[in-house]
């Protein structure tokens, strides 16, 4: 069938019939949305897409969609995406965890899953915290977190995703927010590159984490508490475009834009963002804005939001199938009763 | 090459006939016992005997040299009859040092062989093996100087390595290499003693170290070996005695011998091809599982795909992809595994996909046994999940069987979209018996049904269901008569549908918390399985293998015990006792008949090897007074301990 012919498919084509049931004012929404209108940008075969999710509130997306889904048991996830993806590598297949499914219960099958490059779209819903279970603190939660299972604070320190994703090998490592202008870019970036896009959002949970990440979301102190990374574009930001991150050795370090010769640094001297480049993807991974109690940026450093790193890489169940085809180019298709006689058989005679 | 000394010159002494011998061969984890024994068992299945091994493998590689934990053995079993389990007590014991004497000597029959090589009972070798000095003496005991050693036993101190380095001082191979080929010195001694020719294992030898590995040098060392250990027993005149096991009488055809492993793989393979559909076989390694995994592997032409997991539970859950995605997936684990893919067994029942899981139990709990055979996850396998989850449970009762089983759980699986738990365990897995070759031609295709359109779907389910047809939207639970659902395939335009762990609503699929709905949903789960044995292709009824129909006792059976059931219950009718065998191949659903067959006799004994799990069932599902034999010494039953339970019970029935 020529192209022309097929239906143009709308955002909400994609949703299915099911009510969403995600508290009223709940960051899940905006995400939802954002992977209608990705969905819809690409128009995305419905028969041919496949959401895979754990067990948590972000993994009730699947229900949602109307396409093929799967929501499955908690933190196994990859290993249902892997399944899907070996047995039919046709398919689009996409997987949505949160904190608590990808890192706590799941973290095994994350590291596994990004180290073999299956082609995913992996979407970490990270809001901190435990939502279905009713607010306990959860592996990202910052150090100290005071919730009904700490009331004297949270005693382990939090692990970074997207450290952990660049470190496990992950081919395409990007971050965004709930409500940032950059989600649907970067989500549809994600959805383009072959391989596991390993994509993490930054989730308001409006009844047990609130605004934890108000400062990087809200409209006066985005501008300056945030990087968006651009490929091949120097790393500038705030309300006034007006400051920057260097270099300076091997330590970035943010500096005011202007003249040199009334102490300011020139737009050259800036780090121009390579997303091809692993070693600065790993450093720009260990930046973060830290924010004290009353909304001051403690470490001084804007996030990163955008694309950190993607590389081409072979994904794993195209190697599969290539094995597979190589076999049978090599050996002809399996014929069952070769494989009978074969190894040492004796004939009983009569 | 020249002719074998076996092929070119007779020997002197003529051997006396025997029905049956069982040789085990015992020695270091690195001395090549598996080779010899398995040498034994393909020259002898080639002549014509009925053949059965039993490995016995330690838990660790290459335990200490020397100790008792390093021993490895291989037991054979070959007679003029048909035979179906690796025998009870060793006819004949090959020793190669003190460790294996100590290790296994009490398996040996009084009266029986025991060849030992002599030069390994040294000081530090008996030291290793744990033999005692006396006090007083710095020396310690040699149980070779035992008096009731020789006494009990025909002993035969053959300095074994002495021999075999004079045979090869010329052969230029290092000193190691040389003790290497001490296995075929043996081997050929034991080739002489039971009349054994020595072609066949020429020929392994030549294949194996000249053609493969490009060894010309090692190949001709082990020939030159093995010859001089068939000469050896015919000049030396220390060994006063020779046996020969006529071929047995078997179906004419054409042969191989197959482990249990083996035949799963094989039979994953051809189920995979009867419903056209790849095998992806997920796994993370387990003893004694793995080799499942190994013969799969080599195996991509068949459109096998393997992947090793990170893990047991993500190995479960790329194999429950892999079916929603439409293929054949299968998992394959030993007990402790199964413990890990519990959760996403519950879910492959509440998501209703074909899934095959693999058990190949060992001796638990928790690492238990890693070696050592066991039948006790049984009700694991039955209820090891949350929720009422029920599953079809199918166990082989043979190595071979090991075949056909593989092929109907994946036929359950794919046609009652159902997860299937086949449970072998380490005996079946790595014992071997000969196997008549099918023809891929004479096995029923497996049809599988995936709707092309919602409409498709719900037109073959319309008349079970009371409903119209022809939906817009396809209907993931619309159930056929046999309370199956569709399998419907992600790609296929308009059939999205959302699949899950929570409680769906019938007929829609989209999730309920109705108390209702949920209670049908449980009870519908519960029909589907039971709903299988209604077809007695699928499950075929409980036969009375050996016996009457009815009467004092009928031993019921399970999986790997099937062989030495077999023979006693064969020992004791030949006595005269009311006994009849059956064997249970269908634990989950049992054959319609299974009450029926039970009720007709007044007593049901049933073995197994473990605490008395059928039994717990048998007793609660059909309400029979079933009394057990029970063992978990990692070791198969013997055919005695089942003999003299038998006439215990019928023999207390005569006296009521």
């Amino acid at each position: 069938m020529p192209e022309t012919n097929l239906p143009v498919l709308k955002a909400k084509d994609y949703a299915s019939d099911q009510d969403v049931r995600w508290c009223p004012g709940c960051g899940d929404y905006a995400i939802l949305n954002a992977a209608q209108r990705v969905a819809q940008a690409l128009q995305l075969k419905r028969e041919n897409t496949v959401f895979v999710s754990g067990i948590g509130c972000s993994s009730r997306f699947p229900y949602y969609m109307n396409t093929y889904g799967f929501h499955s048991i908690h933190g196994r996830a990859p290993g249902f995406v892997t399944g899907i993806k070996v047995a039919n590598p046709d398919l689009d297949v996409w997987m949505v965890t949160g904190d608590g499914d990808g890192f706590s219960i799941g973290g095994n099958h994350m590291m596994h899953i990004l180290r073999r490059n299956v082609d995913v779209n992996l979407l970490l819903f990270n809001n901190r915290i435990y939502g279905l279970t009713k607010g306990q603190y959860s592996p990202t939660s910052e150090q100290g977190k005071k919730t009904k299972s700490t009331p004297f604070g949270s005693l382990d320190f939090p692990v970074d995703p997207c450290q952990v994703a660049l470190a496990a090998g992950a081919s395409f490592v990007a971050r965004s927010t709930d409500k940032d202008r950059g989600l649907v870019p970067v989500m549809q970036a994600g959805a383009e590159h072959k391989g596991s896009a390993f994509v993490e959002i930054y989730q308001n949970c409006n009844i047990f984490n609130d605004n934890a990440f108000a400062e990087l979301t809200g409209k006066d102190t985005r501008e300056d508490n945030v990087v968006y990374l651009e490929h091949g574009k120097p790393l500038i930001f705030g309300k006034d475009r007006d400051k920057g991150i260097r270099l300076l050795g091997l330590r970035p370090e943010v500096v005011t834009l202007g003249d040199p010769g009334s102490g300011g640094v020139a737009e050259d001297d800036l780090i121009v963002h390579d997303q091809t480049n692993k070693p600065l993807a790993m450093m720009l991974a260990t930046l973060h804005a830290v924010f004290d109690a009353d909304g001051n940026n403690v470490s001084g450093f804007p996030e990163p939001l955008g694309v950190l790193y993607a590389e081409e890489r072979d994904c794993y169940e195209t190697l599969v199938q290539q094995q597979v085809d190589a076999a049978i180019k090599k050996r002809g298709a399996g014929d069952l009763d070769a494989l009978y006689n074969a190894g040492d058989t004796y004939t009983i005679g009569a | 090459m020249t002719d074998s000394p076996a092929n070119s010159q007779s020997s002197t002494l003529a051997p006396e006939p025997l029905r049956s011998v069982v040789v085990r061969f015992a020695g270091d984890s690195g001395d090549g016992m598996q080779l010899a024994g398995t040498q034994l068992t393909d020259t002898s299945a080639i002549f014509g005997n009925d053949v059965a091994t039993f490995p016995d493998f330690p838990a660790e590689i290459r335990a200490p040299a020397g100790t008792v934990a390093g021993v490895s053995g291989f037991q054979v079993h070959f007679a003029a009859d048909d035979i179906f389990h690796p025998g009870d007590k060793v006819d004949a014991l090959i020793a190669m040092n003190p460790a294996a004497l100590k290790a296994h000597l009490a398996d040996v029959d009084p009266g029986g062989i025991v060849i030992v090589n002599d030069d390994e009972f040294s000081k530090t070798n008996l030291k290793k093996a744990g033999y005692p000095t006396p006090e007083g003496s710095k020396e310690p005991t040699n149980p070779l100087d035992d008096p009731e050693l020789s006494s009990r036993f025909r002993l035969y101190r053959v300095p074994i390595t002495k021999l075999n380095q004079a045979v090869l001082k010329d052969s230029g191979l290092d000193p190691r290499s040389v003790n290497r080929c001490r296995n075929m010195w043996t081997l050929g001694l034991v080739f002489w003693l039971f009349d054994r020719p020595l072609d066949t294992t020429e020929e392994h030898l030549t294949e194996t170290f000249a053609v493969r590995k490009k060894l010309p040098a090692v190949a001709e060392a082990n020939i030159k070996a093995l010859r001089a250990g068939w000469a050896f027993g015919e000049t030396a005149e220390i060994i006063s005695e020779r046996y020969h096991v006529e071929k047995a009488d078997i179906a004419p055809g054409l042969y191989r011998k197959v482990t249990g492993n083996e035949a799963l793989a094989m039979g994953l393979i051809t189920a995979g091809q009867l419903a056209g559909k790849d095998v992806v076989y997920a796994t993370y390694p387990i003893t004694p599982a793995s080799d499942i995994l190994h013969n799969l592997a080599p195996m991509k032409h068949f459109g096998v795909k393997t992947v090793q997991a990170e893990d047991e539970i993500a190995a479960v859950c790329m194999a429950i992809g892999a079916s929603f995605a439409g293929q054949l997936g299968v998992t394959g684990t030993s007990g402790p595994g199964l413990a890990l893919k519990a959760e996403a067994v519950g879910l492959a029942v509440m998501t209703e996909l074909p899934l095959v899981v693999v058990n190949v139990q060992r001796g638990g709990p928790s690492t238990g046994l890693p070696t050592k055979t066991e039948q006790s996850d049984l009700l694991q396998a039955m209820y090891g999940r949350n929720g009422d989850a029920p599953v079809v449970v199918l166990a082989p009762r043979s190595p071979a069987d090991c075949f056909d089983t593989a092929i109907d759980a994946a036929r359950i699986a794919m046609t009652r979209m159902v997860p299937v738990i086949l449970l072998t365990d380490g005996y079946l897995a790595n014992g071997s018996e000969p196997w008549l070759v099918p023809k891929a031609a004479d096995f029923k295709k497996i049809e599988v049904n995936h709707p092309d359109s919602p409409g498709s779907a719900s037109g073959a389910a319309t008349a079970a269901n009371g409903d119209t047809g022809d939906h817009a939207e396809f209907l993931p639970y619309q159930r056929n008569e046999n309370h199956t659902r569709p399998w419907m395939v992600p790609g296929t335009p308009d059939g999205m549908h959302r699949l899950g762990g929570l409680e769906k609503q019938n007929i829609t699929g989209n999730v309920s918390y109705d108390p209702d709905n949920h209670q049908l949903m449980t009870d519908l789960r519960h029909a589907k399985v039971e709903k299988i044995a209604e077809d007695k292709t699928l499950v075929p009824d409980l036969e009375v293998l050996q016996g009457d129909a009815s009467g004092d006792l009928l031993v019921l059976g399970w999986g790997g015990t099937y062989g030495s059931i077999t023979t006693a219950v064969q020992r004791a009718r030949a006595k005269g006792h009311s006994v009849s065998q059956a064997h249970l191949r269908h634990l989950s659903p049992m054959p319609a008949n299974t009450g029926d067959v039970l009720r007709k006799f007044k007593q049901v004994l049933i073995p197994e090897l473990n605490t008395g799990q059928l039994r717990l069932l048998i007793r609660g599902k059909y309400l029979v007074d079933a009394v057990g034999i029970n063992k978990v010494q990692g070791k198969p039953f013997m055919v005695e301990e089942l003999e003299s339970m038998i006439e215990s019970l019928v023999g207390s029935a005569a006296s009521a």
